[in-house]
């Protein structure tokens, strides 16, 4: 074989690109595929069942702690200032503010066994809401936000079931603070508004780059609008661009808006670990009934998610130091990663509402006072 | 390695033949229509003929290098301001960045240069110049008396180019609906674009622009292997086989008839390859003026067509949570068709 030296210099450059293409590019195989529509029409899941090892751990739930006694003297009798968990007995109140602590600020220790004092101002423990002093009292802007924050628990789990709950297939998982928070004060995964300048880029006269057209992980590393739930999750922006009928030519959804709606899509899919094909038959994104019921499930979700930011999440801007705003000075809110985290169902559907009754004990009222603390 | 007969399985010319270098037939008395030294190139020579030169540039190549220059400096300038004029991320970038046409709300308007001003006025650059690329290239084939055969060929692509930028946007009434310059972007847009009208792999046209997509390489890959099997033969010269058939020709047409009993003359393979090249854009551009000027839902219109096939249902009823009900079924149910 007497190939020249041109060619072996192009068959090296050729093979070192499609190497690096190769490697940097696609999951080697095995993969786990998952069917979800009728044979051949490709409805598939496609897992990496290495990645799926690797976050095992995100999505565990914690082993619950033995029941509390509902019986005996109620917490607003035995405690000063109890305002939501007041028809809780003492036991079980007890038992949920020890939850709370493990699931949203848990103690750190360092080898010796001696508790790492947490950055900032912040103190973790039970002291990430408390006064340790006298703990009762409001004077800890995090004990106002956690009222607010186990309300929201409450709301989602009695006017969500459409989404937390499991429709008619049985009882669903319903969501505790473990669900967003995974032990960390601040949930992992949270948004906030992307400053205008941040979205334009560009100076001067030059183009306004219109919150597109950067490797965002908020949309997959797309050239995708990056800024997408502002409009969708804070506003109810229209999410819909095809039209029901094939020859009306004045539904007037654009191209743009489709590629919004498509950055949305895409934050739903990083956000589950899931292909279009878990809710959509891709032959017909539109069509609902060539979907599937996650499709129903992801709208409810849709709607869930503006509840709880304009009710339980936006409502509390005044009780947030500067360093929990974004840098429009708005709170951090959720998304769909929020809960899910990479899984399509949050801790892959594991019950741990019904280990912690009191959670369902959470009273609506009163309304907790959200004034600035000076 | 006599079995493979990796011999003859070259990339590259193998054998350059080398004369003086030569200005070409002598069709004008004009000194200007031949510029530049002529030189000869051994790399070139691998992938072509290795004579440079000499070239023609007239007013028209002048015009189009401006403009095209003018709609690469618009374009390139106009991303790396979108990364804050940062070189590295410029780079690193560089497949996502984009410059964009105007909103929706400007229509057909010319909006302000930072809100897609820019991308018209690169549109105008970049259009002016490849139509004087044309003029260019039709020109330059009547003055050496050849047929204007590539300049046609040319012209199916640009009419597949007006289509996506200019006849479609001035049709929907905003130049929001054209393609943006990016590369992710302007794929981006592509599938927005199919998603917006309910899956374009429905739409006839597009169906017929991939037929000739994939007839045109499949084609190729027959025209060019058979070639290049016969050039030990001398079939490469083609016109001299195409006269007086030697046995190069010969092999070529016997071994297709052999094959599947017919075959292409060395005349009627180019005329095919031509028509399945051309045809691949001036289909798919009827398919594209065609979306949301006369056809909103491509996936609808083939239920109503009676072309979508219907699937068994896999899973319980779905229906939409708004309470928007007409969709394929609908369409189905009202039209009489079935799927």
């Amino acid at each position: 074989m007497r190939l020249s030296f041109g060619t072996w210099v192009a068959v090296a450059v050729l093979a070192t690109a499609y190497a690096a293409h190769l490697l940097t590019s696609f999951e080697r195989p095995p993969v786990t595929v998952v069917q979800r529509g009728f044979r051949g029409t490709a409805m598939e899941v496609i897992y990496n069942p290495r990645v799926l090892e690797v976050q095992a751990y995100l999505h565990r739930a914690p082993e619950a702690s033995e029941p509390a006694d509902a019986e005996g003297d109620r917490a607003k009798d035995v405690y000063q200032n109890v305002q939501v968990l007041g028809d809780l007995s003492v036991a079980q109140f007890g038992r949920l503010m020890q939850s709370i602590t493990e699931w949203v600020s848990p103690e750190v220790l360092d080898e010796a066994g001696n508790p790492v004092p947490a950055a900032g101002n912040f103190q973790r423990g039970c002291n990430y809401c408390h006064n340790p002093e006298n703990y009762a009292e409001d004077s800890v802007y995090t004990k106002v936000v956690a009222r607010r924050m186990l309300q929201m628990t409450k709301h989602i789990n009695e006017h969500w079931q459409s989404h937390v709950g499991n429709g008619a297939a049985g009882e669903g998982a319903g969501v505790t603070c473990y669900t967003c928070h995974r032990g960390n004060p601040v949930p992992s995964q949270v948004w906030a508004q992307v400053p205008t300048q941040d979205q334009r880029r560009g100076r001067g006269f030059a183009q306004d780059a219109a919150s597109q057209n950067l490797a965002s992980p908020v949309v997959g590393l797309s050239s995708l609008p990056y800024d997408i739930f502002t409009p969708y999750f804070e506003n109810a922006a229209d999410i819909r661009v095809a039209g029901n009928d094939p020859l009306q030519v004045n539904n007037r959804h654009s191209i743009k808006q489709t590629e919004w709606t498509l950055g949305l899509m895409a934050h739903f899919a990083d956000s589950l670990n899931v292909n279009c094909t878990f809710c959509h038959n891709t032959r017909a994104f539109f069509d609902w009934q060539q979907s599937s019921p996650q499709r129903v499930n992801a709208w409810h979700g849709i709607r869930m998610i503006r509840d709880v930011n304009a009710n339980y999440i936006d409502p509390l801007k005044p009780v947030f130091p500067a360093n929990r705003l974004g840098p429009n000075g708005d709170p951090l809110k959720v998304n769909c990663a929020t809960c899910h985290q990479g899984a399509h169902k949050p801790l892959y559907g594991a019950n741990m509402l019904r280990d912690h009754p009191e959670l369902n004990l959470v009273s609506a009222t009163p309304a907790p006072s959200v004034e600035a603390r000076q | 390695m006599a079995l493979l007969d990796l011999e003859y399985q070259n990339i590259f010319t193998r054998v350059q033949v080398r004369g003086p270098a030569y200005h070409g037939v002598s069709i004008s008395h004009e000194p200007t229509d031949r510029q530049g030294k002529m030189r000869f190139s051994h790399f070139f020579g691998q992938i072509g003929d290795a004579q440079v030169g000499p070239i023609y540039l007239g007013w028209t190549g002048l015009i189009s290098l401006i403009f095209g220059f003018a709609a690469f400096e618009i374009i390139g300038l106009n991303m790396w301001a979108s990364v804050g004029w940062d070189p590295v991320q410029f780079v690193r970038q560089l497949p996502w960045l984009a410059l964009e046409p105007p909103s929706p709300a400007y229509g057909l308007k010319f909006p302000p240069l930072a809100q897609g001003g820019w991308w018209l006025v690169a549109g105008f650059f970049l259009t002016a110049s490849i139509l004087m690329w044309w003029v260019r290239v039709y020109t330059r084939a009547r003055q050496l008396g050849m047929g204007t055969h590539t300049a046609w060929a040319f012209a199916a692509a640009i009419w597949l180019y007006l289509v996506l930028g200019f006849f479609r946007p001035i049709l929907m009434g905003s130049w929001s609906e054209a393609v943006p310059f990016g590369i992710f972007p302007h794929l981006d847009w592509t599938n927005a674009f199919s998603i917006r009208y309910g899956n374009l792999f429905y739409n006839p046209f597009h169906a017929l622009s991939i037929v000739f997509l994939y007839g045109s390489t499949l084609l190729f890959a027959m025209h060019g292997a058979t070639i290049l099997a016969t050039g030990r033969f001398g079939s490469e010269r083609e016109v001299e086989q195409t006269l007086d058939r030697g046995t190069a020709h010969e092999r070529c047409t016997l071994f297709w008839r052999w094959t599947m009993g017919f075959g292409a003359s060395m005349e009627s393979i180019h005329r095919w390859l031509y028509w399945f090249a051309i045809l691949c854009p001036i289909t798919g551009g009827i398919g594209i003026l065609l979306t949301g000027t006369v056809v909103d839902n491509w996936f609808l219109w083939a239920v109503k067509q009676g072309f979508a096939p219907g699937y068994p249902d896999v899973f319980p009823a779905v229906n939409d949570p708004a309470g928007v009900a007409a969709t394929a079924a609908g369409v189905a149910a009202s039209t009489g068709a079935t799927r």
